[in-house]
């Protein structure tokens, strides 16, 4: 069983992201999305937290709510992978089940 | 006796996730008709919605950034960001858009409007406002 997991708030503003990556076992997929994708940048109190994660699991980003924000893809922690839409229904496809952090 | 107050619109919530960024912009600009002593301050992911570079184009959303360069022109020039919300996003000062005004007293001077101040800055400018609306 592989689970994708969606996290679409910032982690400075809320918890979720810390949620998700607790429950997130090995093999497991985290997207971020709308203001997830704070989530996704180096150099911010949440970084280190992702970070660790990253052995585990995969982390993904949207291209489009980065984009969107003034995100540059230079800021994203190493090994964090950005996503267009078409990426986003490959992932969702790609795997059993889909847990939507909101 | 001067009816001028002291306004103070808190920005604490990043752009796009939620509307209450576009509302503050909407708010604020309404307001600066009305000829008060307005200051805006940009705390927590606040400080997000003042990025540069801005390009909602793949999200189907209006991108509202290019508006806070208009405030100048409503002289809305006390522009206030929280430093330590900037150093816990990894962010600097450059990584914000350019915001000017003009002073009409100095020859129509181009000065910034962004000033990064400290949370204790913060507290005490706070402190002297008349109305804070928060969003």
């Amino acid at each position: 069983m592989s689970i994708l997991h969606t996290v679409n708030k910032s982690p400075l503003d809320r918890t979720t992201l810390k949620s998700c990556l607790n429950l997130a076992v090995k093999g497991a997929s985290v997207l971020l999305i709308e203001d997830g994708v704070y989530g996704a940048v180096s150099g911010a109190e949440s970084t280190q937290m992702v970070q660790d994660a990253m052995g585990d699991v995969a982390v993904y980003v949207l291209g489009p709510d980065l984009k969107a924000r003034g995100v540059d893809e230079s800021r994203l922690i190493d090994g964090v992978k950005v996503v267009d839409y078409d990426g986003f229904v490959d992932l969702t496809t790609d795997n059993d089940t889909v847990s939507a952090w909101v | 006796m001067s009816n001028v107050k002291k306004f103070m619109y808190i920005n604490n919530k990043a752009p796009y996730g939620t509307i209450y960024a576009w509302e503050s912009l909407e708010v604020v600009l309404i307001g600066a008709a009305f000829d008060q002593d307005v200051s805006l301050m940009f705390t927590g992911d606040g400080v997000y919605q003042l990025m540069k570079g801005q390009d909602t184009k793949e999200v189907g959303i209006k991108n509202f950034s290019p508006t806070y360069a208009a405030l100048g022109d409503y002289d809305i020039n006390k522009i206030y960001v929280e430093k330590e919300s900037l150093d816990a996003r990894g962010l600097t000062v450059d990584d914000l858009m350019h915001l000017v005004w003009e002073d009409e007293d100095e020859d129509w001077a181009e000065k910034d409007s962004i000033k990064v101040v400290t949370s204790a800055e913060l507290a005490e400018i706070l402190d002297q406002q008349d109305v804070v609306l928060s969003f």
